[in-house]
């Protein structure tokens, strides 16, 4: 049981036995999470750093919870009240860190890659809580243990993904990660909001709500981001609601066993009605605990990799890519 | 080093005017097949290649004569050809020296094997009237190279008002561009080529729809998987046909810059066929990358236009071979190390080019067969000078002896860390190259050696 490298960048580098490995610490981890005492001692003595750039609720409180349960010291840092603000690069600011000894960073950045920039330039271990538009690994990993959980594996599976495919993250690091484990994979949304060649990626791209919903186990709604409006991708709210939101009417065409879920924060009323959102259905509220779970698991994981490559304080065992 | 004694007297031939020989090289040469702007029955040079001896007298080639020589060159399997023109670089001077100045590029270029070099506008300011082309030319006399400043179309480039194009041709401008960005409007389109007109100026486009500018790399597979915004093709296609309609409706020259789109490429080559007045150029990224190599968010492949698909690159080597790209240009394009390696996203769009552009057409054109030396030549050399219609690109007796010896037999991994230019961002680190540049000769002068 044991991670490859030193960094979490995304599911597309993540091998189908460390998602394995993940899912199932994070199953044990769960356990400690419904326990009556939370503390533990696995990462005792190591120091875990959020480092955000976007806000963040529920994945940097739950980062910040998974590190404490483990009985690492946690400390964040928030752009707005750091030396970013005063015009510092991401590099400069990330060896800083380094420096202080931190043993994982935890990074959220509005541009795609910058946990990639970082990775081979820090002895940190880097885990990437969102970049840009491109991944998301830990929300990936979360839906993927509750839908675990809820359907027992993977194989077959047929996943429905809706909403804002083109601006999603998590669309892109579920794709990789469910098809890794043997799910069928179809998407839905405005074709202004689906980007070029995704096909290429193995999802299947759907023309209708009714191709993507019919027979699907799964459902999972996307957050819309309220601002793409004013670059003129779709006309309204009402409209978007209208053709491409996730109502009760519409998820009888999936299977009636079938799972609703949602990364949150929700629009209710926009991309998913509050009715669904509320419904025996959904696992929306079961997919945050999965999120503590699989980001102690991460943790920890990492955690064993470190001392079993000796890592330490400034240490790169990777190539300068650049 | 071999290649040090090759040369006899150095002193010597490191003096301006000098005289001498190039003895045992294959000397390769290339008629111009390229429409020239206002001159459409001009032509340079002659298809030629063969081992001979190269006679230079006073810095000019000449008839063989018995000496004496103030130096004397032993070329034997070494290739010999006119010296490269380069019609888009850019210099960065003045206002961002930290990047590249006048001199330091010449350097480059001649490390490249080029021997005049045409550099773009974008500097700051901007090369928009004839007080900073003075600047550069005045600059320029000390480089290792001859250096063309190019005009911009709009002051400021700006795309509002048109820049001094006069006054900018009569200081010594040899084009035309807003390059950076396309020249803003179809209206400043077709009044720039006019009024350009009036002064045997061609206008130079980068092409890019404005309103579908903004990506960092390709829009396909490649952005989507990185999570990029995507530049789609067709941001060049539409002004690649704009431009190609706006010179087919005036009857007026046009040069398309840095062509890397497949349907680009089928637009011109359509529009040669009905006779409109349009050339155009590529550079050597274009057929030797893809956008797959962004996939490790490495900001030294940010370029702009930006690498495409397998099946643009392949139309890219189709279009110099059959001549609807008739020249290659280097896009050399500086930038300092805190530009480049960033956040792929933050970085900024170019790559130097200079030195490596040789070694890349030999391994990717003329290696595997594609073009021949002489086809290479051609665009490298004849094609540009004619465009520019400066005194360049041929060895005929009488012509500047400027020339370019190479080894086309080297073998060696490319260190961008020795580059000569002062900027470092070639994305070719690492790369397995064949064809080195051993000497290049501007005016009968030893400008660089290996």
């Amino acid at each position: 049981m044991s991670l490859l490298h030193k960094d979490i960048l995304g599911m597309q580098q993540l091998t189908i036995g460390e998602i394995e490995d993940i899912l199932n610490t994070a199953a044990n981890m769960k356990k400690i999470l419904t326990s009556g005492n939370k503390k533990t001692a696995y990462l005792q003595g190591k120091t875990v750093i959020t480092l955000f750039y976007e806000n963040s609720t529920r994945t940097r409180m739950s980062f910040e919870l998974a590190a404490k349960y483990l009985g690492a010291q946690a400390a964040n840092i928030s752009a707005s009240g750091s030396s970013v603000s005063k015009g510092e690069s991401l590099y400069d600011t990330a060896l800083t860190l380094d420096h202080m000894a931190a043993d994982m960073i935890i990074m959220r950045h509005s541009v795609s890659g910058a946990p990639h920039f970082l990775a081979p330039r820090l002895g940190a271990s880097i885990i990437n809580a969102g970049d840009g538009m491109d991944e998301h690994p830990t929300q990936a990993l979360l839906d993927m243990l509750t839908i675990k959980e809820k359907k027992g594996g993977f194989n077959g599976l047929q996943v429905a993904i809706v909403g804002d495919l083109a601006h999603s993250r998590v669309v892109r690091s579920n794709i990789y990660g469910l098809l890794k484990m043997g799910a069928n994979v179809r998407v839905f949304g405005p074709a202004t909001l689906i980007p070029a060649d995704l096909a290429g990626s193995g999802a299947r791209i759907c023309h209708s709500m009714e191709e993507a919903l019919t027979g699907a186990d799964v459902v999972m709604g996307l957050r819309l981001q309220l601002e793409r409006q004013e670059k003129a991708l779709f006309p309204s709210i009402s409209e978007y609601s209208q053709f491409y939101g996730l109502n009760e009417p519409r998820i009888q065409m999936a299977r009636p066993d079938a799972i609703v879920m949602h990364p949150g924060p929700m629009n209710r009323g926009v991309e998913i009605s509050g009715g669904l959102a509320d419904s025996t259905q959904s696992v929306i509220a079961e997919q945050v605990t999965s999120g503590v779970a699989v980001r102690m698991a991460i943790l920890y994981l990492l955690n064993l990799y470190r001392n079993q490559n000796h890592l330490g304080f400034g240490e790169s065992t990777e190539p300068v890519l650049i | 080093m071999k290649d040090s004694k090759r040369i006899q007297n150095q002193e010597a031939s490191g003096r301006s005017g000098a005289s001498g020989v190039v003895r045992g090289g294959r000397v390769v040469e290339a008629a111009s097949t390229l429409q020239v702007p206002f001159d459409p029955q001009a032509r340079i040079g002659e298809d030629r290649d063969e081992v001979r001896d190269l006679f230079i007298r006073d810095g000019k080639i000449s008839e063989a004569f018995d000496g004496p020589y103030d130096f004397e060159i032993d070329a034997s399997d070494l290739l010999v050809m006119p010296g490269f023109v380069d019609l888009h670089c850019h210099l960065r001077d003045p206002g961002q020296e930290y990047k590249e100045d006048i001199l330091s590029g010449a350097a480059s270029a001649a490390a490249g094997g080029f021997t005049s070099i045409a550099c773009m506008p974008n500097t700051v300011p901007v090369i928009d009237n004839k007080a900073i082309v003075s600047y550069v030319l005045d600059k320029a006399k000390a480089a290792a190279v001859h250096v063309y400043p190019i005009g911009a179309v709009t002051k400021r480039q700006d795309g509002v008002e048109l820049a001094e194009m006069g006054q900018m041709k009569q200081a010594g401008i040899v084009a035309v561009s807003d390059d950076g960005a396309p020249v803003s409007t179809a209206d400043r389109m077709l009044k720039g080529m006019q009024y350009a007109s009036d002064f045997g100026l061609v206008v130079i486009d980068h092409c890019e729809e404005p309103s579908l500018r903004g990506g960092t790399m390709n829009e396909g597979s490649a952005s989507t998987r990185m999570g990029e915004h995507g530049i789609p093709s067709v941001a060049e296609d539409i002004i690649v046909a704009r431009d190609i309609l706006i010179a087919e409706y005036l009857d007026l020259p046009v040069h398309l810059a840095h062509v890397s789109t497949a349907r680009s490429i089928s637009l011109i080559r359509e529009a040669k066929a009905r006779g409109v007045k349009v050339t155009a150029e590529t550079c050597p990224h274009y057929f030797s990358l893809t956008e797959e190599a962004c996939l490790s968010f490495n900001g030294l492949f940010r370029v702009n236009p930006p690498l495409r698909r397998e099946e643009d690159r392949l139309a890219v080597i189709e279009g110099l071979k059959d001549g609807t790209l008739d020249c290659l240009a280097t896009d050399h394009a500086p930038h300092h190390k805190d530009e480049k390696e960033i956040e792929f996203s933050l970085a900024k769009n170019g790559m130097i080019g200079f030195e490596t552009a040789f070694a890349l057409a030999w391994t990717w054109l003329v290696e595997p067969g594609t073009l021949t030396a002489t086809d290479l030549v051609r665009i490298l050399a004849a094609n540009p000078a004619a465009f520019l219609r400066i005194s360049a690109g041929s060895l005929q007796p009488g012509s500047p002896a400027d020339l370019t010896i190479a080894d086309p037999q080297a073998r060696y991994t490319y260190d961008r860390s020795k580059a000569v230019s002062k900027s470092k961002n070639s994305p070719y680190d690492g790369f397995a190259l064949q064809g080195k540049i051993v000497a290049t000769i501007t005016e009968g002068r030893l400008v660089y050696q290996a």
